[in-house]
């Protein structure tokens, strides 16, 4: 029968070549029509590393390091290997327990499953990672793993520096997505406005991963790999030892301080009050110490010193003599009869500390004793000139002066956030008073008042000019950048202009200005600045506050103020302190700006300097408001948390009525004469005077 | 056989010359896909450690084994069929209480380091007993007894490598269908059986509703164009009416039961993964592609297919050499070593080598083709068709599958696929058709 289905052999041969010609055809389609999958192998299995370069480091003026990198370990697990290791040994080492152990083992292999590596700990300590170090044989599966980090060796500069931050959305958008998920990025301060020169340069290697994504190797042996260029360093102008000693003077304060040698522009020294210590937010506390300050009411990450609007006060008055002597409305000998309140606008204000006895009996001795009146009086000679049309003419005649001094506009220190300050236009007064205001409308603005607005890095600025005789120098920090390039160039150069702004004013007038300062500190009103063998020219300031608390008006301790230049003849240093609600400008700022110059000057300080050092240091000047101003943040965040996830455990804290529980009485105790909860004065600004007090000790020894 | 030139006398050459040429592929093919860098070679072959080195040594045994068959008098394979069949059956049903407790492994007995598949090497078994059934001059292939007879011949092997959860070796009994087509088997079962085909296919990628529909529509119209013929003969009527019963019955009913309740959940998985659809009959992935159909999980087989489409489409014309064969050598590709080796050739040699491979295949399967029609013996005949249905089964199923043409069913590519039992049971059951062959004047019952 075999012979009858013959034919059918044919068959089978047909399926046999048709099947070979579809798997053939597919293959056809697969290996040579269809690219995709060439791609796909490719990301399946190619996996670019990024080797993220080191960033520059940044030095002081005597080229000492002042930011730079370290290295921390992370201690990685991968849990399929860490098999069999004696766990309670291991926790012992680590100091955790056992469920804790557990509970990251899971978190892990819920990560990055149990065959790949995966942050076991973060940022070991040194003495963590010598212990591991030691005992690392004994557990397999656990490794080591560098991992750069930010460190300050002197504790300071905090506000000038900045810090960087892993990119963010918005970082990300913003750079065309030159940034990935996990850059780091300078967030503020130097670091961000040099990030194009710190950063460096990225580099990738390839590698080959497997179906677990475990790295491998090398693909093509490293052929298509880029190396990383190290981020370039900066030097700048700071003094190191100065802003120490600053930070050390300015602690417990809330204020800024901006020191500037008037020669260059360069910024000595320049600190905000509340101030940290930038290795707080670099170390393994970091994420945590961030979060607290933002909470902090009192402001530790605002750097006051570019972006704190103050009211200049008398310190505003030198600039003033200046404008009324060369617009010649007054002459240097030109006296007021101050009897100790301003007369001549019916209201009696603004009074005078000073009655009689010839105290303005002309520039130099108004500035020494600081009369209200005599400034005043001559704001309105100013802005009231005949040579011009009006009182608005004359008063952006003024304003005009003001801008040259570096007022009300941007200087464009190479910091993110510079503030403007304020110098009201015109139009704001119009506004006000409807269109009809003279010169007695904003007399106040004569002794640094009414809507004046400045911050301390002006004021310095302000010094410089008076210092230089009309010139300055934008103020900044950068001096010169490791291996500068075309690039770099426009990144330095605004700083390397002279800005000859005031130089129509003729020497002889700065002559009597700044012999009126050097009066301030020889018979005026600062007479506790004075350095021995060393010409200060200075100006003290004392301006009145108020805040809205509670829905009232209450009045502050009044700003201390001081600016400076030293020595009178070829300065060296100008200086502008800025203390809010500490009181006198002499007794609190003065010193200050002493210590600063006696230390730049001199180099050592005396022993009767140190002493008041520790004692101005020691002393916390923090308003007590902002206690009152943090239990209200604080509860109102408290409320709100309790909104949205019904915790009520934090609110209950605040609610002192059950805390006090069967109490009869009617009256509600003010909160905030409370002991407050821990965690709020954590928050406050308590962990400041800790700090101060350690750095007491530079003195004592 | 006295004397060597007698040994060699008869002897298709050609058929060695490719099974060396397909057993050093598979040999370099699984060096390729378990080499780690670094890997002493030598050190490996003398610890009998890596899995190139051991399929060497398999090799060596297969060699030993297939030189005793060769050296094997031609009237022993029909004398012993009988008892062959019935040690295989009885070593099938060995495995019920002796099977390795290893989950997924039911189908195995370990004899010490040996692990030992029946399954497997039954079909030589299968493929002597259905030659010998065959040549029996009583059997009438015509006759709808013998056709039952051998049937069971082939369904009883395959229903117990079911119940050993070894649905891909069963369906390879089912491959000496082809062999009985050629033997007889009525045009009409092959035609049923594709129309079946058709249909289970139809009812997977069409809504059930829609189906029964479209059949009625089918039928309807079938009846109207051929009512003359109807009125001539009331049977056609009654044929049609009956045939649409059946579709519609399997349709709404046998197909939905058997993904149902007689398939495992992975294999339904796989089959609607062929044609790029979620199983409808797994309620936890029903709720999945409701709730989020975009992101929907990637179930194991189609990852499997994903990666070795992946692994062969990125090999391109020339192929990207065998070490830097990055799927490969990676373990993108599950399972590379046994039934996936194919992307290693793939991705390794590219369109040019997998085209070599697939020739050397098709010459193998041709060649048999013709072996089989010269042969004088209906045994030597009917074996030679049952050999080149397996082959033909294993090589076209699992290239197709690798390439997404066929559901992912683990049966071996021959002489490639990492695997003692089943690279001794292709050489036997080609050293045996070689043997028969070189005596194909002879005539064997």
């Amino acid at each position: 029968m075999a012979v009858y289905n013959q034919s059918r052999s044919n068959t089978i041969r047909l399926i046999v070549i048709i099947t070979f010609v579809l798997i053939a055809l597919q293959l056809f389609y697969l290996q040579l029509v269809d690219r995709r999958y060439e791609q796909l192998a490719m990301d399946n299995a190619v996996y670019p590393k990024v080797i993220y370069p080191e960033r520059g480091i940044i030095y002081d003026r005597n080229g000492k390091a002042i930011l730079n990198n370290t290295i921390i370990f992370d201690l990685m697990v991968t849990p399929a290997e860490a098999k069999g290791i004696d766990t309670l040994d291991f926790c012992r080492l680590l100091n955790i327990d056992t469920s804790e152990f557990r509970k990251r083992m899971l978190d892990a292999i819920v990560k990055n499953t149990s065959v790949r590596p995966s942050v076991f700990k973060a940022m070991l300590t040194k003495e963590l990672q010598a212990r591991f170090e030691e005992n690392s044989w004994r557990f397999p599966g656990f490794n080591l793993v560098e991992r750069p980090l930010r460190t300050y060796p002197y504790h300071a500069a905090a506000h000038i520096l900045g810090y960087i931050r892993e990119a963010d959305k918005r970082d990300i958008e913003r750079s065309n997505n030159f940034y990935r998920q996990g850059d780091y990025i300078g967030k503020t301060g130097l670091e961000a406005y040099y990030e194009s020169v710190l950063m460096g340069q990225r580099g990738v290697q390839y590698m080959i991963k497997d179906n677990k994504n475990r790295l491998v190797g090398a693909y093509k042996g490293g052929e298509y790999d880029t190396a990383a260029i190290a981020g370039r360093s900066l030097r700048t102008h700071i003094n190191i030892e100065l802003q120490q000693l600053a930070e050390v003077l300015m602690s417990n304060k809330v204020g800024g301080l901006v020191a500037i040698d008037p020669k260059t522009g360069g910024i000595l020294s320049m600190v905000s009050g509340p101030n940290y210590d930038p290795n707080d937010l670099s170390g393994s506390n970091g994420s945590k110490n961030f979060s607290r300050m933002q909470l902090d009411v009192s402001g530790p990450m605002l750097n006051r010193a570019i972006a704190g609007r103050y009211e200049p006060g008398s310190t505003y008055k030198p600039l003033g003599a200046l404008i009324a002597l060369n617009e010649k409305v007054v002459s240097a000998s030109y006296g007021y009869p101050c009897g100790g309140r301003y007369t001549l606008c019916g209201h009696g204000k603004p009074e005078c500390t000073h009655a009689g006895g010839g105290h303005a009996a002309n520039v130099r001795l108004a500035i020494a004793n600081s009369c209200n009146a005599y400034f005043t009086h001559i704001y309105r000679l100013t802005v009231d000139n005949p040579k011009y049309r009006n009182v608005y003419d004359g008063y952006l005649h003024w304003k005009e002066y003001m801008n040259a001094f570096g007022l009300g506009v941007r200087l464009g220190v190479d910091l993110p956030n510079e503030n403007t300050g304020g110098i009201p236009d015109t139009v704001v007064y119009n506004r006000e008073n409807a269109g009809r205001w003279t010169s007695c409308t904003n007399l106040t603005l004569g002794i640094g008042q009414d809507k004046m607005q400045t911050t301390p890095l002006q004021m310095a600025n302000a010094m410089c000019i008076i210092a230089n005789k009309g010139y300055y120098y934008t103020p900044h920090f950068v001096k010169e950048i490791e291996g500068e390039g075309p690039a770099d160039e426009a990144l330095l150069q605004p700083f390397q202009k002279r800005h000859n702004v005031l130089t129509n004013i003729p020497d002889v007038v700065f002559n009597e200005v700044i012999e009126g300062m050097s009066d301030v500190v020889k018979v005026g009103t600062a007479r506790g600045a004075q350095i021995e063998g060393i010409e200060v020219c200075a100006k003290t300031g004392t301006a009145e506050n108020y805040t809205i608390l509670d829905r009232r008006r209450v009045k502050l301790p009044d700003n201390s103020m001081f600016v400076c230049f030293a020595p009178k003849e070829n300065p060296r240093i100008a200086i502008a302190v800025f203390v809010q609600n500490a009181g006198f400008g002499a007794t609190w700022a003065a010193p200050i700006a002493r210590m600063m110059m006696e230390k730049y000057l001199v180099d050592t300080l005396t022993a009767k300097s140190k002493l008041d050092s520790a004692r101005i240091a020691s002393t916390n000047l923090i308003p007590s408001y902002f206690k009152r101003l943090q239990y209200k943040e604080d509860s109102i965040r408290a409320f709100k948390w309790f909104q949205v996830t019904k915790d009520s455990s934090y609110i209950d804290r605040f609610s002192w009525q059950q805390s006090r529980q069967g109490s009869s009485s009617p009256f509600r105790k003010n909160p905030a004469d409370e002991q407050l909860p821990e965690w709020v004065t954590l928050l406050s600004a308590t962990y400041l005077p800790e700090r101060g007090i350690a750095k007491l000790k530079m003195f004592t020894t | 056989m006295r004397n060597n030139p007698a040994i060699s006398k008869g002897i298709d050459w050609s058929l060695v010359w490719i099974y060396l040429a397909l057993v050093l592929i598979g040999l370099s093919a699984i060096f390729a896909a378990t080499y780690q860098e670094g890997d002493s070679v030598l050190q490996s072959f003398i610890a009998f450690k890596t899995d190139y080195s051991k399929q060497f040594y398999f090799w060596g045994v297969t060699l030993v084994i297939g030189f005793f068959i060769l050296l094997t008098d031609s009237k022993f394979f029909p004398t012993t069929a009988n008892f062959w069949y019935a040690i295989g059956i009885i070593l099938l049903l060995l495995v019920f209480p002796f099977h390795s407790r290893i989950k997924g492994t039911e189908s195995i007995i370990r004899i010490g380091a040996f692990n030992f598949q029946p399954a497997e090497f039954c079909k030589i078994f299968v493929a002597l007993a259905l030659a010998k059934y065959f040549s029996r001059p009583e059997t009438n292939f015509n006759r709808p007894g013998s056709q039952f007879t051998a049937a069971l011949l082939v369904l009883i092997p395959a229903g117990l490598a079911i119940l050993q959860s070894e649905t891909g070796l069963a369906l390879v009994y089912f491959s000496f269908f082809l062999m009985m087509y050629r033997e007889g088997l009525p045009s009409i079962i092959p035609t049923i059986g594709f129309a079946f085909a058709i249909l289970i296919i139809a009812s997977i990628l069409i809504p059930p509703n829609i189906l029964a529909v479209l059949l009625s529509v089918i039928a309807v119209l079938l009846i109207y164009f051929s009512r003359r013929q109807i009125r001539r003969r009331r049977q056609i009527l009654t044929t049609v009416l009956f045939i649409w019963a059946i579709a519609v019955g399997i349709q709404r009913f046998a197909v939905p039961f058997m993904f149902e309740k007689v398939l495992q959940k992975h294999q339904v998985e796989r089959i609607y993964n062929l044609f790029g659809k979620d199983n409808p009959y797994d309620p936890q992935q029903r709720v999945l592609s409701e709730d989020a159909s975009k992101k929907k999980k990637e179930s194991g087989s189609s990852y499997n297919v994903r990666q070795s489409k992946i692994a062969i489409g990125s090999g391109g014309f020339f192929g990207k050499g065998i070490f830097s064969a990055t799927q490969t050598r990676y373990d993108f590709v599950p399972e590379q070593r046994t039934d996936f080796i194919f992307c290693t050739v793939g991705e390794g040699f590219g369109f040019l080598g997998s085209m070599l491979l697939l020739g050397l295949y098709l010459t193998l399967l041709l060649k048999m083709i013709n072996i089989a029609e010269r042969q004088r013996s209906t045994y030597s005949r009917v074996y030679a068709y049952s050999v080149l249905s397996v082959f033909f089964f294993h090589i076209a199923v699992n290239i197709a599958m690798t390439i997404g043409l066929a559901p992912v069913i683990g049966i071996p590519l021959p002489f490639i696929s990492y695997g003692g039992t089943s690279l001794l049971t292709f050489t036997v059951l080609l050293a045996i058709l070689i043997r028969l062959d070189a005596d194909r004047q002879m005539v064997l019952r």
